[in-house]
């Protein structure tokens, strides 16, 4: 017992200090990753202003300045969040967490990321809008002719019970994200 | 020594936050709930009799109300009047009560620049509330003459609103009777709206039908 209580009055080695580490709670979700979702894409930098047309075969993302016309369509554009586009966008998936005044035609999906500003009319087949993002102009859900299932009606309260808890449930703790598939909830499609 | 620590290890956790988030009136009124609504609930079922209606949602956008909303296949449009007011007048809790000809136009063309009888629907929510007195008549009459005969108009009206500022709160559509409302922070009242004032503001309108709520929420369907 004396002996441990020696050991414990040594000096101990040195170690390099460790950084505190962050208090996990006040860390903001980071909704928007560069590096992950675009990685491999065509890149035009914050700092390049491009006046014109753009056509691209590949994944294209914009962190700069754009005003004009932006076309890819099979692939997704992705706006980040420095991007300042005054341009018409055509493609596959089209990804905004900057800033865009124009109109979007997509034909798979829209994600309008949190602190995204958008003023435009919008047509896709489905759409992602986190809590927080400006949004000004119209929506125009694109539906597939075949191949769908009928869909039920929206529900009323009682038959909606479950979804409405996790729906409140997740208002509750956070920024709501979901996707919209379009057909699932048309009542008069058949 | 030994019983100063049982009672540090017995002793009841302090409920202090708790309580008081319960007991301060201004903190409970923080908290989000599900509402059932009437007038959301007769709002349904008049999308769900139009085909390829136009809806003006004049709140902010939401991924539940555009999924809610299009899911009955129609063409939703997102005002966000409110933040169009805070651009063209400038700071939210200073409203001014007096407007310029050339402001209030500057807010139609930027919110409710339809042609005539355009829409089908509109979701108007508490916006009229947050509105300046000048503004709320100019944006009713706009609405009358671009909504189409017949088309439903859902409105919310603050029923108290002894306390300034008033909770400025979040719609969204849980299910077609129901709301969940979510405070996200408080805005200054325009106006305070009684059933008569309400019933003045939508002349021009065909009929409005008043719901009487539990909460301090009025709804108001208005039929074109």
């Amino acid at each position: 017992m004396w002996k441990r209580r020696e050991e414990e009055n040594l000096p101990k080695p040195e170690t390099p200090p460790r950084p505190p580490e962050p208090a996990r709670e006040g860390i903001p979700i980071q909704t928007y990753s560069a590096r992950t979702a675009d990685a491999g894409a065509a890149r035009i930098g914050k700092s390049v202003v491009v006046k014109g047309q753009i056509f691209s075969r590949e994944d294209l993302y914009v962190d700069g300045e754009m005003e004009g016309t932006l076309e890819l369509p099979e692939h997704r554009v992705t706006i980040g969040p420095n991007g300042k586009l005054r341009a018409s966008i055509k493609a596959r998936e089209v990804v905004i967490a900057g800033n865009v005044q124009g109109n979007i035609e997509a034909s798979d999906k829209i994600d309008i990321r949190k602190d995204a500003r958008l003023v435009g009319d919008i047509r896709t087949a489905r759409i992602v809008i986190e809590d927080g993002a400006y949004f000004k102009g119209s929506i125009d859900i694109q539906r597939p002719e075949t191949g769908r299932a009928p869909a039920p009606k929206p529900q009323t309260a009682a038959a909606a019970a479950a979804p409405a808890a996790a729906q409140a449930a997740s208002a509750a703790s956070g920024p709501q994200q979901q996707t919209l598939t379009p057909n699932a909830a048309d009542p008069k499609r058949p | 020594m030994v019983w100063e620590r049982l009672k540090r290890w017995v002793r009841p956790r302090e409920p202090a936050l708790e309580a008081g988030h319960r007991e301060n009136p201004e903190r409970a009124s923080l908290e989000s709930w599900d509402r059932h609504s009437h007038g959301l609930e007769e709002f349904s079922r008049s999308l769900a009799e139009g085909e390829g209606l136009r809806i003006l949602d004049c709140g902010e956008v939401l991924q539940a109300n555009v999924s809610f909303l299009t899911s009955y296949g129609h063409k939703l449009y997102s005002g966000a009047l409110l933040s169009v007011l805070d651009s063209v007048c400038g700071a939210t809790d200073a409203n001014p009560t007096e407007l310029t000809e050339d402001q209030i136009q500057r807010f139609l063309d930027a919110t409710l620049n339809f042609p005539d009888g355009h829409l089908g629907a509109a979701l108007l929510w508490d916006t009229l509330t947050f509105l300046p007195g000048a503004l709320a008549e100019p944006v009713v009459e706009r609405l009358a003459q671009v909504m189409r005969p017949g088309a439903c108009l859902l409105a919310l009206f603050h029923a108290d609103l002894r306390k300034e500022p008033a909770p400025l709160y979040s719609y969204r559509i849980v299910a077609a009777d129901t709301l969940h409302v979510t405070p996200k922070g408080w805005r200054k009242p325009a106006q305070v709206f009684n059933n008569r004032a309400i019933e003045k503001l939508f002349r021009r309108f065909h009929s409005v039908k008043f719901f009487l709520a539990r909460d301090h929420l009025r709804e108001v369907i208005v039929r074109r």
